[in-house]
């Protein structure tokens, strides 16, 4: 149903949205979660299985004890409260990429339960509850197009049967598309540091299903729903989430209903599509499943997985501001990833001043790596590279404007710092004064209003002589010994 | 009867399957049997037992052992060697009913 977007605008502010997400991660373990065939991405269709991943009968399964311990790691690191007992269960349905008739998860007593994540809103820190967060397995891959008989046939890949994952179903209180897409970034960074899945979306180790629905401002009870399912970008699923929203409210306000339907987002249309599906009301038939023993993960389990929780993004940051004296947003930039953070430090801790390591990482570094369309793993300049850098202008050794040449020669030939400045023998800026005292005493015979005003005691605007100076030396003097010879020249 | 034709048809469609109207009739009685049969287990006070859903959750475990460790015995390893092998690729598609070679085929699944 197409909705005409200038009823909706003005009927905007009458109703609220209300999201909730159910997101689903391959855990990064080397077999499979109930058989020993491997989990390698992109290996020829149908190599990896055997009589337990491709259902076959009489196959039992056994449980990948690290598929656990990641599941519990990345539950703890949601602020989960793990069961000591959980059990798996199997949900009933029929889809050729499922070839047991059931998907092995967890139903009424999953691994772990009220969670939550902090985000920022515009109106401050807000928490997202997490209603569960449990294991199963994942199903087949069914292509549907690409072969030469598409039009009758479909074929299947059973690689992907029997993949650990976790499903992360969030409480509804996600009031907007904005909301969701911040959930979703705090998540994915968050499992990105527990180190349990790697989050390729391409690949489909990080997959998200939205559930929208729309009521009017001030309505206690939910409107109808609908779900948004295999969006494979945040930013999808942010436009698809406003466009249901659009769509919801065109209905509403003309008076008709929702249908309680799955739809697929078209993200070159920028659309939503109802599946043609058979309007079937989901009935699983869950039941405990009887080849598998209750998940007990006692209290001795539950405190050496704990023991390995590495510390989060938002506690870093925190402890990073502190630490180095550096900003919230220098923090930001440098606790992307866990890798990034971690070189960081280590260089930061080596260097003479860790605010001078975080500049030069933001200032010189990441537009660098952004012009090359690099990540910052794969930098020529190592963090050791920018802490040697950096306490060589500390020490006043060499100007910006030489470290800006040497990063400059770095990227060309894609060598580290060190190895630079080995090369170009070890530059250094001059020390001679005499020409930068010549400049200086043009400097202060030219201004001789900020000059009286230096000796009146105002103290600060000996910034204004800096800036002079670097600006005739072309960014070349040494600032420290620029500010030794104003300081003797002026006083 | 508890099981009514009905009964039968929705669930027979859940599964995807398609029963001949002799075999609803066959599967209404079958069924109905069974649950017959569970009637007269519910004779029993069961009150007081906790319901019971895997027997080696209580027989067939070491009792010695506490928590976790009761049921090790029952997971395994992340580790690739020294495990049961995937199938050879042609052995998996053996007995496919149809395949090319690569991947199973399936009559062209619609969206359901």
């Amino acid at each position: 149903m197409a909705t005409t977007s200038g009823i909706s605008v003005s009927a905007r502010p009458k109703y609220e949205s209300v999201i909730g997400l159910e997101v689903h991660v391959q855990l990064l373990t080397a077999t499979k979660i109930f058989c020993s065939c491997s989990t390698h991405f992109g290996d020829p269709p149908n190599t990896n299985v055997c009589p337990v991943c491709l259902g076959l009968p009489g196959a039992l399964p056994v449980l990948n004890r690290k598929a656990v311990e990641f599941a519990v790691l990345a539950a703890m690191s949601l602020n989960c409260r793990i069961n000591e007992t959980s059990i798996f269960a199997r949900k009933n349905y029929f889809y050729p990429d499922l070839p047991k008739g059931y998907q092995v998860s967890q139903y009424d007593k999953p691994l772990s339960e009220h969670g939550f994540i902090e985000i920022k809103t515009a109106g401050g820190a807000k928490k997202i509850g997490i209603t569960r967060l449990h294991l199963e397995e994942d199903a087949g891959k069914s292509l549907h197009e690409g072969f030469a008989d598409s039009s009758e046939t479909t074929g299947i890949d059973l690689n992907r049967s029997g993949m650990p994952l976790i499903e992360i179903v969030s409480e509804p209180d996600i009031a907007s598309p904005e909301e969701a897409y911040e959930y979703l970034t705090r998540l994915k960074e968050i499992i990105l540091y527990t180190g349990v899945s790697d989050c390729n979306m391409e690949e489909g180790s990080l997959r998200c299903d939205a559930n929208i629905s729309v009521r009017p401002r001030g309505q206690k009870e939910l409107g109808t729903k609908t779900e948004v399912k295999n969006v494979n970008s945040f930013r999808f699923i942010r436009e698809a989430l406003e466009y249901e929203i659009e769509r919801h409210i065109g209905i509403i306000d003309s008076g008709g209903k929702i249908t309680q339907e799955t739809r697929l987002y078209n993200s070159s249309e920028g659309k939503t599509y109802g599946m043609r599906s058979k309007e079937q009301a989901h009935d699983y038939r869950y039941f405990p499943e009887p080849d598998l023993l209750p998940l007990v993960v006692d209290a001795k389990w539950q405190k050496e997985i704990r023991d390995a929780l590495p510390e989060l993004p938002e506690a870093r940051r925190k402890r990073i501001v502190a630490a180095y004296g550096i900003t919230e947003q220098d923090a930001q930039v440098l606790t992307l990833t866990k890798a990034l953070a971690d070189q960081f430090e280590a260089a930061a801790k080596a260097a003479r001043s860790p605010k001078r390591v975080a500049n030069l990482v933001q200032s010189e570094l990441m537009g660098r790596l952004k012009a090359k369309g690099l990540d910052i793993e794969q930098s020529p300049i190592s963090m050791n590279g920018v802490a040697a850098s950096a306490d060589l202008v500390e020490s006043g050794a060499i100007s910006g404007k030489m470290l800006k040449d040497l990063y400059d020669l770095a990227f060309e030939r894609g060598k580290d710092f060190a190895v630079i400045y080995e090369e170009e023998g070890r530059p250094e800026q001059s020390r001679d004064t005499s020409a930068l005292e010549k400049i200086i005493d043009e400097i202060i015979a030219a201004n001789p209003k900020q000059v009286d005003q230096y000796r009146a005691g105002k103290r600060t605007v000996v910034g204004f002589f800096v800036g002079q100076v670097m600006k005739a030396s072309k960014g070349q003097a040494n600032p420290q010994l620029v500010n030794e010879l104003l300081a003797r020249k002026l006083g | 009867m508890k099981v009514t034709e009905k009964d039968v048809a929705y669930v027979a469609d859940l599964g995807n399957l398609e029963l001949t109207a002799e075999e609803r009739i066959r599967m209404v009685r079958d069924l109905n049997s069974i649950l017959g049969h569970i009637d007269s287990l519910n004779e029993l006070d069961t009150t007081n037992v906790q319901p019971m859903a895997q027997i080696s959750d209580r027989h067939g475990v070491d009792q010695s052992k506490q928590g976790s460790e009761r049921f090790a015995y029952a997971s395994r390893e992340d580790i690739r060697e020294g495990l049961r092998k995937s199938l050879p690729h042609d052995v998996a598609l053996e007995n496919a009913p149809d395949s090319d070679g690569t991947f199973f085929k399936v009559p062209r699944v619609i969206e359901r």
